[in-house]
């Protein structure tokens, strides 16, 4: 009996250690990265000799952060609202619809995830310059361009977080809409869309989330001068290696973390992800 | 309210026939139950009737009108489903505005009519709560409140007591019989259980297989079952092998000669017999049939007892007697006497293993 209890609490001791472990893992890069912003001297070397925020106004009077900022910006939130309109329906055709080649397409519609960005970027580019050749249009390195390929990455977040709301929504309840007089349109716009919308609204976050951090697939489709964030990042880290490019990361956890903060006000993520 | 009449009604999926030939004719303020086992075509017949699905063949009419055509949302029909399906993102009231906003009914009536309704089923009070915050009972109230708000010509209830706890089951069915009754609703509802089917219907529909078995009242069903299927399902039978030799007379195949209720049937046949239908006894009974048995088993389920006893080698009836203080207690291993009238025993053709 007595040696029952003694496993039972070394098993809660190590499953508590190696949780411990993996939170360490994922925190502390960040709590570190938090620290060396507020360092004062310019070559960050341990221990630090005092502590400012004269980085957080470098990091803003740069106008290649400001403009990648907005250009990650505009970039992040036109792909998710173009990936909602053609992510929400293609997540409603595959949850629903028993069409030839269904979990073909669904596998497909996930598949930017696995593909290295790298490789993505590649083919997205030379698929740009063809189209370019082919039609004149001047696709290449512009901001519609950039756009096209970050729907890419944007919507298999989409598909996969609204096709979770879907797989548990009773579709008796849009059948009690169409009982009670509403025609399917309403039935979905009233019954359906608002069921769904802890996916949809999760899905458009992790999507723009990962739009906005990309940078091996924005390098290729971008033209000289113009900047996204990440880009704007890279570029600062070639030449110096002061804590401007920490207080950066800083403002951007930040941003993200109100961002998810005040959407779990509303949606409740982690009943979606 | 209204009359529903189901003409000829089928439906089939390649091969496989769901529904087949289905006739019914409900009456303006009859409660209908369709009583069958798990994919006897029950809850399909509904859906035809709902608009869910599209029959192959036959017609439907509500009322003076033909809507077998119709979508489900212009026909006015309120459909209680079994999982209730209520809005989750809409409070009580909404719910149950649903369908009288679809209606465009007055907006300065809405609330006074959400409100009647809602009184209706006992909950004037959780108007304001969502659907998650109510417990079963109460969101099967909801999910009934919001059928009846639009006043429907049909009232269609998809086996929507089988979520709820078996004590609760019983009051509640019994509330929407009354409901029905007061309001004068003309309503079909689909269930698998038996005691429910018998506690609200005025007439029973059994189905098995896609077929109408047969419809009647509840004494039709149990007195004059009309096969062997129904014999089995409504109440309980035991079913002898064996062959029917005319003049209400029957041979197990036990080799038991038997009085049984003359009929046409003759050759390979079954005899069902109710077990609360014979006698038991420990002299002769003076019945019709007298026979000696052993007993050789025996359920003790509290206000009755449940007996097996073997009558010869091929054939074991089921007697159940009321546990009275001064009644019998036979034994496992007792001989005793096992007794019946003529009229007890009903023949059908076929054998009883064979399914119907």
């Amino acid at each position: 009996m007595a040696v029952l209890i003694d496993t039972r609490r070394l098993g809660r001791w190590s499953l508590n250690a190696v949780a411990t472990l993996a939170m360490a893992y994922i925190l502390v890069p960040l709590v570190a990265v938090t620290w060396l912003a507020f360092w004062s001297q310019e070559i960050p070397t341990f221990p630090p000799e005092g502590y400012t925020l004269h980085w957080f106004g470098a990091a803003l009077a740069q106008d290649k952060f400001v403009n990648g900022f907005l250009t990650s910006l505009q970039v992040g939130v036109a792909a998710t609202l173009l990936g909602l309109v053609l992510g929400v329906p293609a997540a409603l055709a595959i949850a629903r619809r028993g069409f030839f080649g269904r979990a073909w397409i669904n596998q497909l519609l996930l598949m930017p995830l696995v593909v290295p960005g790298v490789v993505l970027g590649t083919s997205i580019y030379v698929f740009q310059v063809e189209v370019e050749i082919a039609t004149e249009i001047p696709i290449l390195g512009s901001i519609p361009g950039l756009i096209g390929g970050h729907i890419l990455i944007v919507i298999p977040w989409i598909v996969r977080l609204i096709g979770a709301s879907l797989a548990g929504f009773d579709r008796a309840i849009e059948e009690a809409a169409l009982n009670l007089g509403a025609n399917p349109w309403t039935a979905f716009w009233r019954v359906t869309l608002p069921s769904i919308r802890p996916g949809i609204v999760a899905g458009a976050l992790f999507g723009f989330v990962t739009s906005f951090g990309n940078l091996e697939m924005s390098l290729f489709l971008l033209s000289p001068g113009m900047t996204t964030l990440p880009i704007a990042i890279l570029q600062y880290l070639e030449w110096r290696l002061d804590p401007t490019i920490a207080a950066v990361s800083v403002m951007q956890i930040a941003l993200i973390a109100v961002a998810m903060i005040i959407t779990d006000r509303y949606v409740k993520l982690a009943r979606v992800v | 309210m209204a009359r529903l009449e189901l003409h000829a009604l089928s439906k089939r999926y390649g091969e496989f026939t769901a529904v087949s030939d289905v006739t019914l004719d409900v009456a303006d303020g009859e409660f209908l139950v369709l009583l069958g086992p798990s994919g006897c075509g029950k809850t399909t017949t509904l859906r035809m009737i709902a608009g869910f699905v599209t029959p192959s063949a036959g017609a439907i009419r509500i009322g003076a009108q033909d809507v077998t055509e119709l979508p489900p949302w212009k026909r006015n029909s309120g459909l209680v489903f079994q999982s209730y399906a209520l809005f989750p993102h809409l409070t009580v009231a909404q719910n149950v505005a649903f369908g009288l906003e679809m209606r465009k009914y007055p907006k300065s009536d809405l609330a006074a009519r959400v409100a009647e309704v809602l009184k209706l089923v006992r909950l004037g009070q959780l108007g304001e709560r969502l659907p998650r915050q109510l417990s079963g009972g109460q969101q099967q109230r909801v999910a009934l409140a919001r059928a009846l708000a639009i006043r429907p010509d049909v009232l269609l209830l998809d086996e929507p007591l089988s979520n709820l706890d078996a004590k609760l089951r019983e009051e509640v069915r019994v509330e929407i019989r009354e409901l029905q009754r007061q309001l004068g609703l003309t309503t079909v509802m689909v269930t698998h259980d038996q005691e429910e089917a018998l506690t609200v219907a005025d007439r029973l529909v059994v189905m098995a297989e896609g077929e109408v078995k047969q419809i009647g009242t509840q004494r039709d069903l149990y007195e004059r079952p009309a096969n062997r299927f129904v014999a089995g399902f409504v109440g309980r039978s035991t079913f002898l092998d064996g062959k029917a030799v005319g003049d209400g007379a029957f041979v197990t195949s036990g080799g038991l000669r038997l009085r049984c209720s003359a009929g046409a049937v003759r050759g390979d046949a079954v005899l069902a017999l109710r077990p609360e239908r014979l006698v038991l006894g420990v002299a002769p009974l003076g019945l019709d049939n007298d026979l000696i048995g052993t007993v050789e088993f025996v359920s003790y389920l509290g206000a009755v007892l449940d007996l097996r006893v073997r009558l010869s080698s091929a054939d074991r009836v089921i007697v159940q007697v009321a546990n009275r203080q001064d009644g019998l207690a036979p034994a496992v291993g007792d001989q005793v006497h096992v007794g019946w009238e003529a009229v007890v025993g009903r023949v059908f053709s076929g054998d009883a293993s064979a399914p119907a």
